[in-house]
Parts: C-alpha cells; sequence; structure tokens
C-alpha cells in the first residue's frame, strides 16, 4: 500500500500597525505606513523574508518538481501577502507562480485577510473567502477545493460550512485530545457531513522541522532527511504524513545555516527509496484514502501553542475588548461604501494583530515575541485601540450613527 | 537647597514646587545653591544649580522605583548597576564633599532621597537644617507600611531636623501620625500655582479625535499624574465602568505613565470599557496643557495625596475637578466636587452627575476661577522666608 507525505506550506505576511498614537486618532489614516527605516515597516519586512525565504525556498522547490516527478505539495497565501508581494516583491510572487504552473502545487483556501471572522461574523467571513478566491483565479488560475480556516481554527460548524459550500477537504491540527488513542496519518471524516474529508496535521513531526529544527539542545539534533524518513516509515499503516507548517520556516524561523534547506531537499529523494513512497496534495490525499473514522470537535481548536486553542488570540480581556470592538463596526462601516474605509477594517481583522497582545508567556513566550513588532502586549493594545478610534472617527466624519 | 528634580526634567509635582518657591525667594534676597543629582540644561538666572555628580538626567530618572536597579555604562566604560538607594548614597557623599569649601546659612531639603546629604551637611557645618515634606513613604505606597529603608531615612531625619515643612495640613498629620515627630516642629506651606504664567492654547486642541467625539456629545474624563499606587487610578477605571454604564458616550483620557501602566491598561480592556478609555503616555508643553483643556471633568482619585497641583492647573484650562477627600489640595480649593478615594460607587455617581449637568460644571468652574486668582506662590515664599529668618538669627553672617 502506498504511503504519502502531504507536504502543506502556509505563506502569509500581515499588514502591521505603524507606532500610531492617541495623536494620531483622526489626523492620519495611514496605519500600515510606518516609516521605511522602522522595524515594523511593511516593505522591508516583506523583502527581507522574500529574499531570505521565499525566493531561495521556491528555487530549491522548483528544482525538486522538476528532479522528481513524483513530489508534490500545497501552499496557501493569505490574500495580504499576495497583495504586498504585487506591490514590493513582484520577483517573490512569480516564483510562486512557476511552482503552480508545473501543475503539482495545490492551492488552498482560505480568508483573504487572515481573519478569524469566522467565529464572529459569518457573513464577513464567506466575503472574505470569496474574495480570496477570486484573488486566487486571477494569479494562480486554481480554483481551491480544500480550505484551511486561519491560524488552522476549527470545529464542527465550520466543518459542516466548508462541506455544503462544496470544498472537498478541510485542514486543521492533530490533536490528541480529539484523536484521543486515533492517529493523524490517515484520512477522516467530520461530524454530520457528507463528502468532506478532514486531514489532520501530524504536530509531532511537522514541529520537529518547523520548531525543533534548528535546536541544538533537542535530543535528535541534528535532524537528517533520512532519519527524518525512517521515523515515518516505522509506522507501517499509515497512509499520510500530514507535515502542516508556516512556509517561513524554511530560511525565516529556521535560518538557513540551520542547514534547513539542505534537509528539505534531501526529504523527497530519501523518502522515495522506500517504493510505494509517494508525495500527495491535500486534495489528493483526501480523494485516495477513504476515511478510516469520524471526527467530532465541537469546540474550537486551533494549531497554536500548548493549548491549541484561540487563547493566543482572544484569550485575554484586552484581545476580547478589541476584536469585539472591531467587529461590532461592521454594519456602520459597510453601509458607508467606503471601499478604502472597509479594507483598512478588514486588514485590522487580521489575526496577527491580536496575537502580539497575547499575555501568556509560560510556555510560548518566546515563540510569541518573535513574532511580535511590540515590546509589550500592552503597547500592542494601545495601538490598536487608538486605530480602532480613528476608525469611530471616519465613521462618525461619514456621519455614520455612532 | 537640596533637591532631585527641577523642570524641565521633572516628573512630577515636586519639581514643580522647587522651582517655583526658589523663584519667589529668590525675589527676597535669598541666595539659592540648589545642588541636583544630575547635569542638565535649565533656563533659570535666578538662582545657580550644580550638579553633585557628573551624570545625565537619564541615569537618574528611569531609577525611579526603590524595588528597581539600573545597568549604567560609567564614562570609564565599566558598567555599574545602581538602585535608588545607591543614588541616595552617591548624592550624598558628593554633597558632603561640596559642602566643605562652601559658606552655608541653611540647609533646606526636598524629600526623602537629599536627606541623608542634608544631615551630612549639618554635621559638617552645624547650620539649621529644614525638611520640605512633599510627600511621605504612606503616601507614595498607598498603605501604612510602605519600604522600611526609606521610612528609616524619613523617620531619622525628621527626628534631628530644627524644622520641617510640610506641603499640607494632611501631609503633616501623617508626619505626625507615622514618625511621632511633635506637631509645633511642622509648619504647613501650601504648594501654589502663579495664575499669570498659565498659557493658553490658541491652536487647535492635539486631542482631534476627542474634540471630535466632544462636538458628537461624549463627555471627557481626564486624568493627569504618574500612574502609581499612590494615585488611586483602578478605582477611577472602576468608577467609569459605571459611568459608561449610565452614559456610553463617555471617554476617559489617561496622560502619564508609571509602574501601574500596564496593569490599568488590562484592568479597562477588563472592564469592557477598552474603547472609552484613551492612554496618552507621559507629555509635556501643549499636549499637557490640552489634556487639562479637552476634560470635561478632572479627576485625581488619589489614596493619599500630599497637596496635588493638577486640579489647581485644570481650572486654568476651565476644567473643573472631582478630588478624593484624601487630598491636600482640597485644603485650599473649595469649589470642587469631593469623594472618598475608596467610594467607587460614589465617585461614578458623582461623575456622572457632573458630565450630565452642564449648569453643575459652569458653577464649579466659576467660583474655582474666583479661588484661583487668589492663588501665587508668593504668599508661600513669605512663609518661608520667616522660617529661614527665624531659624538664622543668632548665626554668624
Amino acid at each position: 500500500m502506498s504511503k504519502s507525505i502531504v507536504l502543506y506550506l502556509h505563506v502569509h505576511q500581515p499588514y502591521r500597525i505603524r507606532h500610531y498614537t492617541v495623536f494620531d486618532s483622526g489626523v492620519s489614516h495611514d496605519y500600515f505606513d510606518s516609516h521605511q527605516d522602522s522595524q515594523g515597516n511593511n516593505q522591508r519586512i516583506l523583502e527581507k523574508v522574500a529574499e531570505k525565504s521565499y525566493l531561495p525556498t521556491n528555487a530549491r522547490l522548483l528544482q525538486l518538481l522538476k528532479d522528481n516527478p513524483e513530489f508534490k505539495l500545497s501552499l496557501s497565501l493569505s490574500g495580504v501577502v499576495i497583495e504586498q508581494m504585487e506591490r514590493w516583491s513582484p520577483k517573490a510572487l512569480k516564483s510562486f507562480q512557476e511552482l503552480v504552473a508545473t501543475g503539482r502545487v495545490e492551492i488552498v483556501g482560505e480568508t483573504y485577510h487572515h481573519s478569524l471572522a469566522f467565529f464572529y461574523s459569518r457573513e464577513e467571513f464567506e466575503i472574505q473567502v470569496e474574495m480570496h478566491r477570486q484573488k486566487i483565479q486571477e494569479v494562480f488560475g486554481q480554483t481551491p477545493t480544500a480550505f484551511r480556516n486561519t491560524e488552522l481554527a476549527y470545529n464542527n460548524e465550520l466543518a459542516q460550512w466548508a462541506d455544503s459550500t462544496g470544498y472537498k477537504t478541510i485542514l486543521t491540527e492533530g490533536w490528541d485530545p480529539v484523536l484521543e488513542w486515533r492517529s493523524p496519518n490517515y484520512v477522516y471524516q467530520p461530524t454530520n457531513t457528507g463528502q468532506i474529508r478532514l486531514l489532520m496535521k501530524n504536530y509531532r513531526l511537522s514541529d520537529d522541522i518547523a520548531f525543533r529544527f534548528g535546536d541544538r539542545d533537542w535530543k535528535e539534533w541534528p535532524l537528517t532527511a533520512d532519519k527524518f524518513a525512517h521515523w515515518m516509515s516505522e509506522d507501517k499503516d499509515a497512509t499520510n504524513f500530514n507535515l502542516f507548517m508556516d512556509y517561513e520556516t524554511f530560511g525565516e524561523h529556521q535560518w538557513e545555516d540551520s542547514g534547513v534547506f539542505d534537509f528539505l531537499e534531501h526529504l523527497p529523494r530519501e523518502w522515495l527509496k522506500t517504493p510505494g513512497n509517494t508525495f500527495m496534495n491535500v486534495s489528493e490525499a483526501a480523494e485516495s484514502f477513504e476515511p478510516v473514522g469520524e471526527v467530532d470537535i465541537p469546540h474550537i481548536i486551533t494549531w497554536a501553542d500548548t493549548e491549541r486553542d484561540l487563547s493566543a488570540w482572544i484569550g485575554n480581556a484586552m484581545q476580547r475588548s478589541s476584536i469585539e470592538a472591531l467587529y461590532e463596526l461592521r454594519q456602520r462601516i459597510i453601509d458607508t461604501g467606503d471601499w478604502a474605509l472597509i479594507e483598512d477594517w478588514r486588514r485590522l481583522q487580521t489575526s496577527d494583530h491580536f496575537y502580539y497582545m497575547c499575555t501568556k508567556w509560560f510556555n510560548d513566550g518566546d515563540i510569541h515575541a518573535y513574532f511580535s513588532p511590540y515590546n509589550t502586549p500592552y503597547e500592542a493594545y494601545i495601538n490598536f485601540m487608538n486605530v480602532f478610534r480613528d476608525l469611530e472617527y471616519r465613521l462618525a466624519e461619514k456621519g455614520a450613527t455612532v | 537647597m537640596l533637591g532631585w528634580e527641577l523642570p524641565p526634567h521633572n516628573s512630577g509635582g515636586m519639581g514643580v514646587a522647587c522651582y517655583q518657591l526658589c523663584k519667589e525667594l529668590s525675589k527676597k534676597d535669598v541666595d539659592i545653591e540648589f545642588v541636583l543629582p544630575y547635569e542638565a540644561d535649565h533656563e533659570i538666572d535666578f538662582m545657580q544649580i550644580t550638579a553633585a555628580h557628573p551624570q545625565g538626567v537619564a541615569a537618574v530618572l528611569p531609577s525611579g522605583g526603590v524595588y528597581d536597579s539600573q545597568r549604567y555604562i560609567l564614562p570609564d566604560g565599566s558598567e555599574q548597576h545602581l538602585t535608588l538607594h545607591d543614588q541616595q548614597r552617591l548624592y550624598e557623599r558628593n554633597v558632603m564633599r561640596m559642602a566643605e569649601s562652601k559658606e552655608i546659612d541653611i540647609v533646606h531639603a526636598h524629600d526623602w532621597l537629599t536627606f541623608r546629604a542634608a544631615l551630612r551637611v549639618k554635621e559638617l557645618k552645624g547650620c539649621p537644617l529644614i525638611l520640605h515634606v512633599h510627600s511621605v513613604e504612606s503616601d507614595r505606597c498607598g498603605s501604612p507600611h510602605g519600604n522600611p529603608l526609606v521610612k528609616e531615612v524619613e523617620g531619622l531625619s525628621m527626628q534631628l531636623a530644627d524644622q520641617i515643612i510640610a506641603v499640607s495640613e494632611h501631609t503633616k498629620m501623617c508626619i505626625v501620625r507615622d514618625y511621632g515627630i511633635p506637631a509645633d516642629k511642622i509648619t504647613v506651606v501650601h504648594n501654589s500655582i502663579n495664575p499669570g504664567e498659565l498659557e493658553l492654547e490658541q491652536s487647535e486642541n492635539a486631542y482631534r479625535y476627542i474634540t471630535l467625539m466632544k462636538q458628537l456629545g461624549y463627555k471627557v474624563v481626564v486624568n493627569v499624574g504618574r500612574l502609581t499606587i499612590q494615585k488611586g487610578l483602578p478605582n477611577l477605571l472602576r468608577a467609569m465602568k459605571d459611568v459608561v454604564a449610565q452614559e456610553p458616550r463617555s471617554l476617559l483620557l489617561i496622560v502619564g505613565n508609571g509602574e501601574q501602566y500596564r496593569e490599568l491598561v488590562e484592568l479597562s480592556a477588563e472592564l469592557g470599557i477598552g474603547p472609552n478609555v484613551l492612554f496618552a503616555d507621559f507629555q509635556r508643553g501643549k499636549r499637557w496643557r490640552d489634556a487639562f483643556a479637552v476634560g470635561d471633568l478632572f479627576v485625581m482619585p488619589s489614596i493619599s495625596e500630599p497637596f496635588g497641583l493638577t486640579p489647581l492647573e485644570a481650572i486654568g484650562y476651565g476644567t473643573p475637578s472631582l478630588i478624593s477627600k484624601q487630598s491636600g489640595v482640597s485644603e485650599v480649593l473649595h469649589s470642587c466636587l469631593r469623594v472618598d478615594f475608596w467610594d467607587i460607587n460614589e465617585m461614578a455617581n458623582q461623575i456622572t452627575g457632573a458630565l450630565r449637568n452642564n449648569a453643575l460644571r459652569q458653577e464649579l468652574i466659576s467660583n474655582a476661577s474666583q479661588e484661583y486668582k487668589q492663588l501665587s506662590w508668593g504668599a508661600a515664599s513669605d512663609k518661608i522666608a520667616r522660617l529661614y529668618k527665624a531659624h538664622t538669627q543668632g548665626a554668624p553672617a
């Protein structure tokens, strides 16, 4: 029986908010245009990530696709990262298009603005999914048949929505309390759905690459492609190894000098040495293997932190207060018909803004601090609320009822 | 005169009080040498300003907390961790060395950080010692306990001093209560304000968002000050929750920083009034003045406030005040609302009442303005000059 690696990489960069004070509210509306020299400048960051991660990784992926006819992978790109590449690194975007042009790279659907809208406004969520679908068609000529929600945030309701919307595959975390005795290395079916199949991330194997790869204190360091392939071969009955991770693992989270690119280059060859081993896209895996069981997830799970819930985004009062305030503006913002205002409001929904406000510093603090442009979560909150008030100001200026 | 700060490098009201008093005293033929723990430029010509030792302001002010230490890189390249206590002893040593070659009639020291140095000068020169108490440890930590190291300095110095000046009756009472100092050794000299020096802003208010919201019927509560335990701001936030429930179109502007900053930010979110509370950080100049001007009501909810100048400043910008009964300024300002710092319900009640009632606010501010016009630092400096005279009579010229 064949065994597949299902490699899925997620590409995303938010529009970070510039340092924005009480004195900017009502005065300037350029929330995302920080000074060119500042740490949080979006253009600078995008160019840096393109240089360190997107371009070198895509060059290697393209070579792997050419050298190994069986090599396949899946990608998701948020609408906001595609836009930023269009503006500041067309070269990087082109390198993604070249991958997709091989016909062996599947693009997974998601929300355009990388938001948590599903849990706050179904209408808004559907608009953002549609915006993303159109953007993917325009840029890559594909129509996604697989869906991933922001941060792999998932519950039965989301699966039922995706099923009824026509998606064939949906992705989430392979979290032990949900799977119980079962393994993530199979295809499952979500509760109360028809056609849709569920692929769950093998977080041990995925995190070996995404988080532990460069850690010299890890007992498995250094991780080599043959060792990794050997681990997978030890699971005799598995059908699919779901390696899901942030694309920026390659070259950004794990720097080039960690050897992560060499690992990527060698993995297909080591894996394909054993007859029957192959690679599949997410949709192909979902179609190829019969679901071995049903997975019931009434509460929300995500791929983040030791809790695997939404607490990294809405765990504290600052996060809840700001995200709720933002979604409460929805009707009034939409009613203005002002696209610039609506788009600013949507960019503020990007989950990263709330992640920066996280105060859980214990098990996951280091990873949070790595991603945040702010010194403290309190500054992130204050900055965000000052922008929020400017949205209110703009609404008021337009005579919308406050 | 020994002090820890002067404008523009002040963190609070003490620096302003020192500046104004010295300015008035200099008009009364008092020669003042003011010794600071740092070097900086001051546009001051009425007295001599001396740095006790060569370090910038940045080296002193960050060591504000008595439980923190700061890493300094010294001029010779070496590194050192200094706490506020180390700063205090450094100051003491250098002041003592400087005093040896000087003629001193009287030593006048402001607050505990300079008291050890002042004792040294008294010991060395035999001159009378006047301690000026702007706050005591129980004020600053919001409870009777406080830091025993600080209390030791305060207690011993006050016992050895020839004269103590308290900025209010409230403070005098605290000194008697906390340190058992005889009341007749303590003279109250209230802080004040010079209405003539008020800088009024002609240009558009810097708080543009708040200005627009006011046009839409919003009312604004303002607090300006350090965000420390002493200032009682968590109670104001809790009261604001009730105010917002009654009057959703209410905003609270908090201008300042301090160790309670994060706690207050989080509390505002927890109370569900995040969008109504604006944190503007520490400000000077126009943004500082505009904060008073943009308010409909200034609230100073301090747990224990030796004086508290900000409600008087608010009057200058046309904003009436609600102050806690536990503040010294209520001894000189009568036209204001008063509440116990712990009475959150009553605080919410009075804030809501004031925000809803234009006539009440009008009446408060017009009466307060009358009181305000009578104030000046001149009277305060007269009292101090008399004390100087009493303590130097018979001393060698």
